[in-house]
């Protein structure tokens, strides 16, 4: 069991409001992910959650029994840490078993919890290792098998990818994901990184500067953001935004084409431009159109084997039903 | 330093300090060497005529020289564990946010910065003295005798004086060592269920084993060697009751003019602080490695 529950949870520091009254509810066994530019407050939402600070007001329940007032250990939640935190003079045995010795297990069943967690992330070969001779992934693991032993009612995880490369967090990105099917149990999960979020969530929480902006599935946050910033966070490269004429000529004060809901041609189209910087991805070629007067520059997402060069003369068309409109207040109009 | 012509530089550039430090401590050494194996009391002018390890054999039957080297053990001892558990506590105090920490940690450093004899003083007449300390005045308010610490308990008093002033030293180091420690570790220990006391024991404690070596191994350096508190207090007295290898050296060679006889007993002063030295090392060196 896993739900969690915050009504009306406010935090400040000092006289700083970081998160003004938010109301949010995270299901049984869900994947859960907060994602925001820096400074969003997501991290100390989790941080509220996980009961290592205190909320200024409101009430976070867990599985329908309030746990504002308790301590964090109380709480049954177990963390991985942006850096890991793992003890740095303990073996990675005594740091997987740190949770069970705290709760007073006796040895055989620690030592069966910790070799079941060690088989789960592949850690048997390293478990007498201490964490300074680990790489970033194998560390990563250890801090997620010190957080499995314990067997929570939910995970929480601060930005955990976020101190490996390129490829190894696409690795881990999976395992996690891996990791949730098999154990189904509730996951939070805090990041930057869109893509993170789009495809690990069941259910994406969308922040800025502490405010909830949308939260919803990955493909209903980027079918229908209820926002411009919605719109502009999810789906890389970014939602073209066009205001002025042509989004008063549907209703709109703004309108959002993505790039790939846009066509090109080398002769005929709705909007005429020139190419601009294009990056060839291979899969895809992402084209920068310059001066179509509608906004500094397009991007126009294609397949890879379009032939244009800088410079060249471009004319771009979008698919009309995948236009999402704006009022003045940035909200969608429906 | 990755080349072979980069490293044979480098040893063409140190050497000349190397070669100087070496002489500044051979020169002495040597010397010390040579005067222990000569009679010479500079009570007796004349020959100083070679006389093998007499001087040894006496300064090591002297009936002063075991109480010495046991006091010298006990200062040493006393004073680091009153140091090193004083300076933890102390900086896990220090660690935390209050009003006015700026001028609290100037306070706590200050009497680092304080000369020994001068605290040496100030402790024997301001706080000790039976009929002018503090202390004193303490006992006889509350209608006790005063004890005179200085005459009944004269190695306790030394070890009090000294680590007064080492406090100060372990606290700033073991402070510095504290506030390097992870937070996010903390959290991680909180969130595993660890109390106040475990973190403390699991987290904390093994954080702070390199720094309380490093205080431990410096300390015991300059502690073998206390002299001047003893010199302004107590005299090594009563009777030899607080004189120390140092003292004892001091007493030989100045208070009975015996250079061949202070030399033999600082020779032997240094192969003891040496043995201190390895035991130490096998003991707690390991906390050093990375």
């Amino acid at each position: 069991m896993g739900q969690i529950t915050l009504s009306k949870v406010t935090k400040k520091f000092g006289e700083v409001e970081v998160i003004p009254p938010l109301d949010l509810e995270i299901n049984d066994g869900e994947f859960a992910v907060f994602v925001g530019p820096s400074g969003c407050g997501k991290s100390t939402l989790l941080r509220l959650i996980a009961g290592l600070e205190d909320v200024t007001s409101g009430t976070i329940a867990i599985d329908g029994t309030d746990a504002t007032g308790l301590v964090p250990a109380k709480r049954r939640l177990a963390m991985v840490f942006q850096s890991y935190a793992l003890y740095p003079h303990m073996s990675v045995r005594k740091n997987i078993a740190f949770p069970l010795k705290m709760a007073k297990f006796d040895q055989a069943e620690i030592d069966r919890r910790v070799e079941a967690a060690a088989k789960v992330l592949n850690l048997g070969d390293y478990l007498d290792r201490r964490p300074g001779q680990l790489s970033g992934g194998q560390r990563q693991r250890v801090a997620i098998g010190r957080a499995i032993v314990r067997e929570p009612a939910a995970f929480l995880f601060d930005e955990p990818l976020s101190n490996l490369d390129a490829a190894l967090r696409v690795g881990m990105r999976l395992e996690i994901s891996e990791l949730h099917n098999r154990l189904a149990t509730t996951m939070i999960y805090v990041t930057h990184d869109q893509v993170e979020a789009m495809t690990m969530a069941d259910k994406i929480v969308v922040l800025q500067a502490g405010r909830i902006e949308q939260v919803g599935a990955p493909l209903e946050l980027y079918e229908r953001p209820r926002n411009l910033f919605v719109a502009g966070f999810i789906g890389s490269p970014k939602m073209n935004f066009i205001t002025g004429a042509e989004a008063a000529r549907l209703g709109a004060h703004t309108i959002g084409i993505r790039p790939e809901h846009i066509s090109i041609s080398p002769s005929e189209g709705a909007w005429k431009g020139t190419v601009g910087v294009s990056e060839h991805l291979g899969s895809d070629t992402f084209f920068h159109v310059m001066g179509t007067g509608l906004a500094e520059s397009m991007t126009v997402r294609t397949s890879g084997e379009v032939s244009l060069r800088h410079g060249d003369t471009i004319f771009l068309t979008p698919q009309e039903d995948k236009i999402h409109r704006f009022d003045a207040d940035g909200m969608r109009i429906a | 330093m990755a080349t072979k012509h980069s490293r044979a530089a480098s040893r063409l550039m140190i050497s000349p300090a190397v070669l100087l430090l070496l002489g500044w401590m051979i020169v002495p050494l040597s010397m010390t060497i040579y005067f222990s194996f000569l009679n010479y009391n500079l009570l007796m002018p004349g020959a100083h005529n070679f006389i093998g390890f007499d001087n040894y054999k006496y300064f090591l039957t002297d009936p002063a020289f075991t109480t010495a080297l046991i006091n010298t053990l006990v200062l040493v001892g006393g004073v680091l564990l009153i140091t090193t558990v004083g300076g933890t506590l102390l900086a896990l105090l220090l660690d935390q946010p209050i009003w006015g920490q700026g001028i609290v940690r100037v306070l706590v450093i200050a009497p680092f910065f304080v000369m020994p004899t001068v605290s040496a003083l100030v402790w024997k007449n301001m706080f000790m003295n039976p009929v002018n300390g503090l202390f004193g005045w303490i006992a006889t308010s509350l209608g006790l005798p005063p004890f005179d610490f200085l005459a009944h308990a004269p190695l306790f008093s030394v070890i009090m004086i000294v680590a007064w002033q080492w406090l100060p030293f372990s606290t700033l180091i073991l402070l510095t060592a504290l506030q390097s420690l992870d937070s996010e570790q903390m959290e991680a220990a909180e969130m595993d269920g660890a109390g106040a006391i475990s973190r403390f024991v699991y987290i904390t404690v093994p954080h702070l084993a390199r720094a309380t070596t490093v205080v431990i191994l410096i300390q015991t350096i300059f502690l073998l060697s206390v002299f001047a508190e003893i010199l302004v207090t107590t005299n090594g007295g009563p009777g030899t009751a607080s004189t120390n290898l140092t003292y004892l050296v001091y007493a030989q060679s100045l208070l009975q003019f015996d250079v061949g006889g202070g030399s033999a007993g600082g020779i032997i002063a240094v192969i003891l602080a040496n043995i201190v030295a390895i035991f130490l090392m096998r003991m707690i060196g390991k906390n050093l490695d990375a």
